[in-house]
């Protein structure tokens, strides 16, 4: 399988002529076919998509797959949800441009959570996406059949989006490299937008390496964007290394430590002390490990600061979706019953029991209560880490609290005794801070991951930390045995 | 009436029409008939797209924030008003609240009114973007978003009129600003100018300084001219008065309605408890950006002359009427006819007179803009001069003005073609007179006994001359003739 291996090596194949263009585009679209069976990871794969040439651009000539919230002309674009089954945009996306613009060639699109809303992967239109480890679990969401082809090796990466965690929990649950670079490095036109203050585009990827090339490539300050910033003094992966010494990183105690956790589960206390393990490895790397501390009440109401300012935006972002101007429209007397028709029909009960939230809390006798309250402990969440990143290059936190979930077990419901462990990645949305998930080691033969995260602007730093980490284990470009090696 | 006071406060919706591009989109400004021909992806909600702020919008919304006395703000912010309804595709209107900050509040505008100043409060005015257009038809309707996004200002005053009239000339004296400052056409046959009118009553004998003295306030939404303005709130003064003397006013509720122009009424919609919650909250997808005041300093610069200076220039200098005066200012393309006029070395008093009598009278009666018609400044210049030097009589000039008017020709053209011009030729003139005054000697007696004879002998030249006679040099050619004798 010609995409379990990095973008590096099949570029050399290219180059040298062992491989062409065509024969890799055939090999990911007969395998997309064979992972949508076992898995379910793609709402659409093309029929035949033409090569592209091959040049200096290291992007040139390789497929490569994407998550179903960015806008892509002439091709399916769901969010997968009922409301856009049936919805061909005809603009691209930036950062699918982006790529376009370097040969990159997009044979597909992946299943995710209905517009981002969802952490499991279980809530698309079209199917729960399987972890291709186990397929008894999930992979975690929203961008989940993006993180599944990817570690089932069918690409060497795929786009996702970030709101929560929605690209660096999958690919801790997948094995593989999630990143989401400072908020505005890439632009955000055309991504479907669920919560616009949070949303964040990234990748997916098996190697440290292969983030950076991919993010070089879809990064870059957009007129269509007004967050997007100029980033071309940046160039991730030419400033690629694994020297770190005398950087500083930083774990919470609040978070990390196992005797925040009473009635910890084996899974939970094998997670932990693999995470300390690692994290340790930073000194042989000549990095300063230090353990510090935050508040706890301010990590007990982040899960709550999430819930209210996602839903709020959420609810408002997609007051757009009446099925009238394009979606499927509904059939019905009047424009008030057709909309409400299509939005009864077409959104799933959780997406509509968040605008319910979102409503509640934006109403003029709850709004400074709930989203001005909100607003408030984000700042102070923000500060936070912005404090601790005036001694620190980066806070280095284990993700989730274990492996992916069984699927019967996968509910969207938050378990108090692990709320902060599960949710802390949020706070690389409030801040918009660069934040990558790096595979860490396997609990219970599972892959589990390890989450490093900077200030704003430092994605190299926060790059080169993981690179430098990634060095130091065996997990580097690992793939996982759920489909056969054809 | 009499024993009442009014309160009116407006909320007057101005497009901007100088802008080149939409205020968050890259699709043109402009008007078209064809539908749907001014879009981008944005302007149609789809997903996935952006708003873009239009930093030409941003400049003239500050430039009139400055003109009406507002304070403006240091950073600039956009609120999301959450609502559904046909013709706003995003679900929500990206517009300014009074929090944080609009791009003006607390400000204020002196107008006229029937020769007095008045002043009108400003309570802020702020960026917002235009909804689609709605038409509707017996079994359906159609959306032309031409134009959503067009950039919208809207101005929000305190209830500080106090008559009907009071509250178009202050629309009035708004639309001549927008004018001037190239901020807006301010057509409202384009329905680019649109208000809501709030309107209360309080008895005679109350201060109403003190806002407890206030009456129940009733807003109006959705009036589209001056005229509907006017019919409305009488409509609804009277309506006001008419609950107070049947003593149901108490009853009434703080409620919204809407003018019916059909039946020139206004018809209840919703009450305080049904008002909207439009959810606001800071659009996440437009940083907030800092307005310098080096920015803010070269945006003063741009304001030009207003019509209230105008005016004064006109009575101070040119030595007009009051009257005459207001109406050159009230329309900015109308003054600037003039001052181009002047500028040819046109005379003031009379260029306005052609202006204000002849020519708005001809605009009006025919429903059209100075800008429309082929008569150019030199043009009217060259009118007047034909009648200064002699050439045609002041009657005949109204006849070559409308030849101008009807058969787009230059006015020295028409008198050429007409053959009007007039026997400047003293010798002719001359010849005739002596003719005429040895016919009638016995005239010179009369004149010598103190009889006005010169209109006599003037008619006694015009026919011979066929009218073609300049009277005044004819007049003068008579004098000296009967002096000589």
């Amino acid at each position: 399988m010609l995409g379990s291996k990095s973008i590096k090596e099949l570029h050399d194949m290219l180059i040298n002529g062992e491989i062409t263009c065509q024969e890799l585009i055939d090999d990911a679209i007969k395998n997309s076919h064979k992972l949508q069976d076992e898995c379910n990871a793609f709402v659409t794969i093309l029929d035949s998509v033409k090569p592209t040439d091959v040049n200096d651009s290291l992007l040139s000539g390789i497929p490569y797959t994407c998550k179903d919230n960015y806008s892509t002309k002439d091709i399916l674009s769901t969010g997968s949800s009922n409301t856009l089954k049936d919805y061909v945009p005809f603009f691209t996306a930036t950062a699918i441009k982006n790529l376009e613009n370097k040969g990159a060639i997009l044979t597909s699109k992946t299943v995710m959570d209905e517009f981002g809303m969802g952490g499991t992967g279980t809530t698309g239109h079209t199917g729960i996406v399987l972890n291709p480890w186990d397929n008894k679990r999930i992979c975690a969401g929203s961008s989940a059949g993006s993180a599944c082809a990817v570690a089932a090796g069918v690409y060497p990466y795929a786009t996702g989006s970030d709101t929560g965690d929605s690209i660096r929990k999958p690919a801790a649950y997948c094995g593989i490299v999630g990143y989401k670079p400072t908020y505005g490095m890439i632009s955000r036109y055309g991504l479907f937008p669920f919560a616009s203050s949070l949303d964040h585009c990234g990748c997916l990827t098996r190697t440290v390496e292969d983030a950076a090339i991919v993010t070089d490539a879809m990064k870059g300050i957009d007129e269509n964007d007004m967050t997007s910033w100029d980033s071309s003094d940046i160039h991730l992966y030419d400033n690629l290394t694994d020297d770190v010494k005398g950087k500083k990183v930083c774990y919470i105690k609040e978070i990390c430590n196992l005797d925040n956790y009473p009635n910890a589960s084996d899974e939970l206390k094998e997670h932990l002390a693999n995470f300390h393990n690692i994290i340790n490895k930073y000194k042989e790397l000549g990095v300063e490990v230090t353990e510090v501390s935050v508040d706890h009440t301010l990590l007990n109401a982040l899960a709550s600061v999430y819930v209210v300012i996602s839903c709020a935006e959420a609810t408002s972002n997609m007051s757009n979706l009446t099925g009238i101007i394009f979606g499927p429209r509904a059939k019905a007397d009047n424009y008030i019953d057709m909309m409400k028709e299509y939005r009864t029909k077409g959104f799933s009960p959780l997406i509509k029991r968040r605008f319910v939230i979102g409503s509640y809390v934006l109403q003029a006798e709850n709004k400074d209560r709930y989203f001005h309250n909100a607003q408030r402990v984000r700042r102070l969440l923000v500060d936070a880490w912005k404090n601790l990143f005036k001694d620190y290059d980066a806070v280095v936190l284990p993700v989730g609290s274990g492996p992916a979930k069984l699927i019967e077990n996968s509910k969207d419901q938050l378990d108090n005794n692990t709320q902060i462990l599960e949710e802390h990645l949020q706070i690389g949305n409030f801040g918009g801070f660069p934040s990558i998930t790096i595979p860490d080691g396997f609990v219970n033969n599972l892959p589990v991951g390890i989450n490093i995260t900077g200030n704003c602007y430092n994605d190299q730093t926060v790059l080169n930390l993981a690179y430098a980490l990634e060095s130091k284990m065996n997990y580097k470009g690992q793939v996982a045995g759920g489909v056969n090696n054809g | 009436m009499d024993n009442y006071q009014v309160m009116i406060g407006l909320e007057m919706h101005c497009e901007m029409s100088k802008t080149n591009s939409k205020v968050f989109s890259s699709a043109k400004n402009g008007y078209s008939d064809e539908a749907n021909s001014f879009i981008r992806p944005v302007d149609l909600a789809f997903p996935g797209t952006l708003p873009v702020v239009n930093k030409e919008a941003v400049r003239l919304a500050l430039k009139a924030s400055m003109i009406l006395n507002c304070k403006q703000p240091e950073y600039m912010y956009f609120e999301r008003k959450n609502y559904y309804y046909p013709d706003l595709p995003k679900g929500y209107q990206i517009t300014q609240e009074t929090k944080p900050a609009p791009v003006g509040i607390y400000g204020y505008l002196d107008y006229e009114f029937k020769g007095e100043t008045k002043r009108v409060r400003i309570n802020n005015i702020h960026l917002e973007e235009d909804s689609a257009s709605q038409d509707h038809y017996p079994t359906f309707s159609t959306l032309d978003y031409n134009r959503a996004g067009v950039p919208l200002l809207e101005l929000v005053t305190e209830p500080d009129m106090h008559s009907a009239e009071e509250a178009v000339a202050f629309l009035e004296a708004m639309r001549a600003i927008y004018q001037y400052a190239d901020i807006s056409d301010a057509d409202s046959k384009k329905g680019q100018i649109r208000c809501d009118v709030n309107v209360s009553i309080c008895d005679k004998d109350k201060d109403i300084s003190n806002p407890d003295n206030w009456g129940t306030k009733v807003e109006i939404k959705n009036v589209n001219s001056f005229g509907g303005v006017r019919d409305a709130i009488n409509y609804e003064i009277d309506r006001q008065i008419a609950l107070k003397e049947s003593g149901e006013y108490d009853k009434m509720e703080q409620q919204t309605r809407r003018f019916d122009e059909d039946t020139m009424t206004t018809i209840y919609m919703r009450n305080k408890a049904n008002a909207i919650d439009y959810k606001y909250f800071v659009e996440p997808n437009i940083p907030k950006f800092k307005i310098t005041g080096e920015w803010l300093d070269e945006i003063r610069a741009t304001i030009p002359e207003m019509p209230i200076e105008r005016k004064n220039k006109y009575m101070n200098q040119f030595g007009l009427s009051e009257y005459d005066a207001s109406i050159l200012v009230k329309e900015k393309d109308i003054s600037n006819f003039y001052e181009e006029t002047l500028t040819l070395g046109s005379d003031p008093k009379k260029t306005a007179n052609w202006l204000t009598s002849t020519i708005l009278g001809y605009l009006n009666k025919n429903e059209l803009e100075i800008k429309d018609i082929y008569l150019t400044p030199k043009m009217l210049f060259d009118l007047m001069k034909l009648v200064d030097d002699g050439k045609i009589s002041s009657k005949q000039s109204k006849e070559v003005l409308t030849h101008v008017l009807e058969d787009k020709k230059d006015p020295n053209e028409v008198v050429k073609s007409l053959g009007m011009e007039q026997i400047g030729d003293d010798n002719l003139i001359r010849e005739l007179a002596i003719k005429a005054i040895e016919e009638h000697l016995e005239l010179i007696e009369e004149y010598r006994k103190g009889r006005n004879v010169f209109d006599f002998f003037v008619g006694q030249i015009m026919k011979a001359t066929r009218g073609q006679a300049n009277p005044s040099l004819t007049a003068k050619i008579i004098k000296e003739e009967i002096d000589k004798r």
